[in-house]
């Protein structure tokens, strides 16, 4: 099912938004995107772009690798400020906020009104547009979507004497089965660690907000002007973390988010938390038996939901909106969604996708996949506020001073709410 | 004796140099310290005159402490380093030794390479429990480290990169600087009974010193100016250990889009770096002996 024929959707949008003449209007596209992960991300965005280009020959585009989430987004919003932004980006869905503030991007759903781009806007699972929308608009649309799963060596697990098809499913028992997947050597010096939670950074911010979900809290309110991060949960959640590394289930300090799938990859660490987006890097290269299950969780399972949404930045012109649109319908049609998140893993956003047979057979074939689905239901969004960046650093100086050994969890976080109530005041 | 230039001549000629230096340099430095003054506007917030806000904010900012902390041992550490082991290097690949030209291509290598390239090889190094380091400290029986995990060790990390980095450059000039001694210097204070330590320390490291003061300053000037590899390693991390002041500006500036309090900052940077400047010259105009 192709969801539209080339040379009769400018016309028919052009009509929608009052153009008059929409003749099938030339666009020169630039598209940024980030890659977060491990998987042949730009060949196959690459491959994507370039069929978009063959069926529309009146337009082009140029994909921009763009390095990673964070780079991309201040790199777009840089050649915003200086008059020539992309027209299409794949940004962080927490971006929302600041992108909204700053001014640069559009409201999908002003500029594709028809029932059809209605159809399309809700043909995604309401989990991923949560963060899509703000005051009743829809600002992007879900692209490469992500929830953090657990990676685990079964064969690791056999050589434990731990059950291969029983992960475990809350703190406790990761605590208990984590103390006998850790391996020391003679030295007494350890060669594979229990787990890996990576704890540094924007991605560390992200993995806490889901220990955070999983007590049953929230970091953020989708207002974007709230924030709570002196909870009861996050004090458990930073806890959590400390008591990991003192009964050696996870290394001690800070761990990095890169390292991580080659930590497992190499045997040094037994089980991993990290982004689904890096399944099929795992599953190309692990050379030993493993399986995905839920994060473990404290009261329950808990996940953040997280990723990269498509944006039309506000800059671009009618035709160049007509067209991003065009492309973006592309990009998210269930087969590329379906293409897309069988070459790297990201849950394809919309229920539609996972019923092709494409995707059936893939599945069938690798049932790790269907995890992240399974567990978006109990997945939140991510921690998302106005000024985006300068809260979040306030969330990640917490958590890196607490598994640093610097602060205690109560005052770590304690300051860090102080600090992210004092930048957020002006908006309320 | 020269030929005096007619004036017309001499200003056509210093346009084009003065108006990129206006426009890159001057024009910059004075919008930043006028920005300095004003808060950060966005479609939600407008912009307004604050006075000295931000430099009130910026004397009660611990981060900007640390930043700062960190900066001056950054400083003050791969300077002398980069130096010391510059010298050394050129007195290895300036003697007698075999494969001197193998030497002087290993190390000048690092230089030649962009820092972002040095800063992914070096990721991989310090990787803990995977990395080149721990797998030789695995041979010696020692726990791996985590070297940019860990607060005692993440700045300290990142001084060895840019040391590593560096040094090649700084020894090319050293080099050159040794081969420009003259012999007959050397061999006089050989005949006054002076052994090779007592040569090197009063007669080569003098006849050096002009180059000691250019290497210094660039140092010290990189020492401020390249953050790439802080960017690609740690992002100032964990905790702030090692975060730069030029790579804190950067965050402020373009990921936090913090315009106003990015320029404030970018002010001190130029105040800081300034005051250096002078010292320096004051020092060169005082110390170095050119022939």
């Amino acid at each position: 099912m192709r969801l539209y024929t080339t040379s009769a959707l400018p016309l028919v949008l052009g009509g929608a938004l009052g153009l008059g003449a929409g003749a099938a209007a030339a666009a020169d596209l630039e598209f940024y995107f980030p890659v977060g992960v491990n998987a042949p991300a730009v060949a196959t965005i690459d491959e994507l772009t370039s069929e978009w280009a063959a069926q529309n020959p009146e337009h082009t585009i140029k994909p921009v690798y763009a390095g990673n989430y964070e780079e991309t987004t201040t790199k777009a919003l840089t050649a915003a400020a200086a008059g020539n932004p992309p027209q299409v980006a794949v940004l962080l869905a927490i971006d929302i906020f600041t992108l909204v503030e700053e001014d640069v991007i559009v409201a999908i759903s002003d500029i594709a009104t028809t029932p059809e781009d209605e159809a399309w806007m809700d043909s995604f699972f309401p989990g991923f547009m949560k963060d899509a929308r703000f005051e009743g608009k829809t600002y992007a649309i879900p692209f490469q979507r992500s929830t953090p799963v657990f990676y685990y060596n079964k064969d690791a697990f056999r050589a434990a004497g731990l059950d291969p098809e029983d992960p475990p499913e809350t703190w406790d028992e990761m605590i208990e089965m984590g103390k006998k997947l850790t391996v020391k050597d003679a030295n007494g010096n350890v060669t594979q660690w229990g787990t890996r939670i990576p704890n540094l950074g924007l991605a560390g911010a992200w993995m806490f907000g889901g220990l955070v979900v999983s007590k049953g809290d929230v970091l953020s309110a989708d207002s974007g002007t709230e924030v709570s991060i002196d909870s009861p949960a996050s004090i458990a959640s930073l806890e959590f973390l400390l008591e990991l590394a003192e009964e050696e289930v996870m290394a001690p300090g800070g761990i990095s988010w890169g390292d991580t799938p080659k930590a497992f990859l190499e045997g040094q660490a037994a089980s991993i938390w990290t982004s689904t987006g890096n399944l099929a890097f795992i599953n190309e290269n692990a050379d030993f038996d493993w399986g995905v299950g839920f994060l473990p969780g404290g009261d329950g399972p808990g996940a953040p939901a997280g990723g990269g949404n498509l944006y039309v930045f506000k800059d671009a012109t009618d035709e160049e909106r007509a067209a991003a649109i065009d492309f973006m319908k592309f990009m998210t049609s269930p087969e590329n969604a379906a293409r897309w998140s069988i070459a790297t893993g990201y849950v394809a956003p919309r229920p539609d996708a996972w019923e092709l047979p494409i995707m059936q057979e893939y599945v069938a074939e690798l049932p790790q996949a269907r995890v992240a689905l399974e567990q978006l239901p109990y997945a939140e969004r991510e921690f998302a506020t106005f000024q985006r960046a300068k809260v979040t650093q306030f969330l990640v100086e917490a958590i890196e001073s607490v598994v640093t050994g610097d602060a205690d969890p109560a005052a770590a976080v304690e300051a860090a709410q102080e600090k992210a109530d004092d930048v957020l005041g002006d908006y309320r | 004796m020269n030929k005096r230039l007619p004036i017309g001549l001499a200003f056509v000629l210093l346009v084009l140099p003065c108006s990129l230096l206006v426009a890159f340099t001057h024009y910059p430095a004075l919008r930043a310290l006028a920005n300095s003054f004003w808060n950060n506007g966005s479609s939600r917030r407008p912009s307004k005159f604050v006075g000295w806000d931000n430099y009130r904010a910026m004397m009660e900012d611990d981060r900007l402490a640390q930043v700062l902390a960190n900066s001056a041992i950054y400083a003050l550490g791969t300077v002398p380093l980069a130096i010391g082991l510059a010298i050394g290097m050129a007195l290895l690949v300036n003697s007698k030794l075999p494969a001197t030209g193998l030497m002087r291509l290993s190390f000048f290598m690092p230089t030649m390479l962009p820092m972002v390239a040095v800063a992914n090889i070096w990721l991989f190094f310090y990787a803990p429990g995977i990395g080149l380091a721990s797998q030789i400290l695995s041979v010696f029986g020692l726990p791996p480290i985590n070297f940019l995990g860990s607060t005692d060790t993440s700045l300290a990390s990142m001084m060895v990169v840019a040391v590593w980095k560096e040094a090649g450059l700084f020894m090319i000039f050293y080099l050159a600087a040794l081969q420009a001694v003259p012999a007959n210097l050397k061999d006089a204070a050989r005949l006054e009974g002076a052994g090779h330590v007592r040569v090197f320390f009063d007669v080569v490291l003098p006849l050096l010193r002009p180059t000691t003061i250019f290497v210094a300053v660039n140092a010290l000037i990189n020492a401020f100016r390249l953050v790439d590899h802080i960017i690609v390693m740690t992002r100032g991390g964990p905790n702030n250990s090692s975060a730069l002041l030029l790579y804190y500006i950067y965050e402020v500036t373009f990921a936090h889009r913090d315009f106003a309090y990015g320029a404030t900052l970018t002010v001190l940077m130029v105040v800081i770096l300034g005051a250096m400047a002078a010292v320096q010259f004051w020092i060169l105009d005082r110390k170095a002996h050119y022939q």
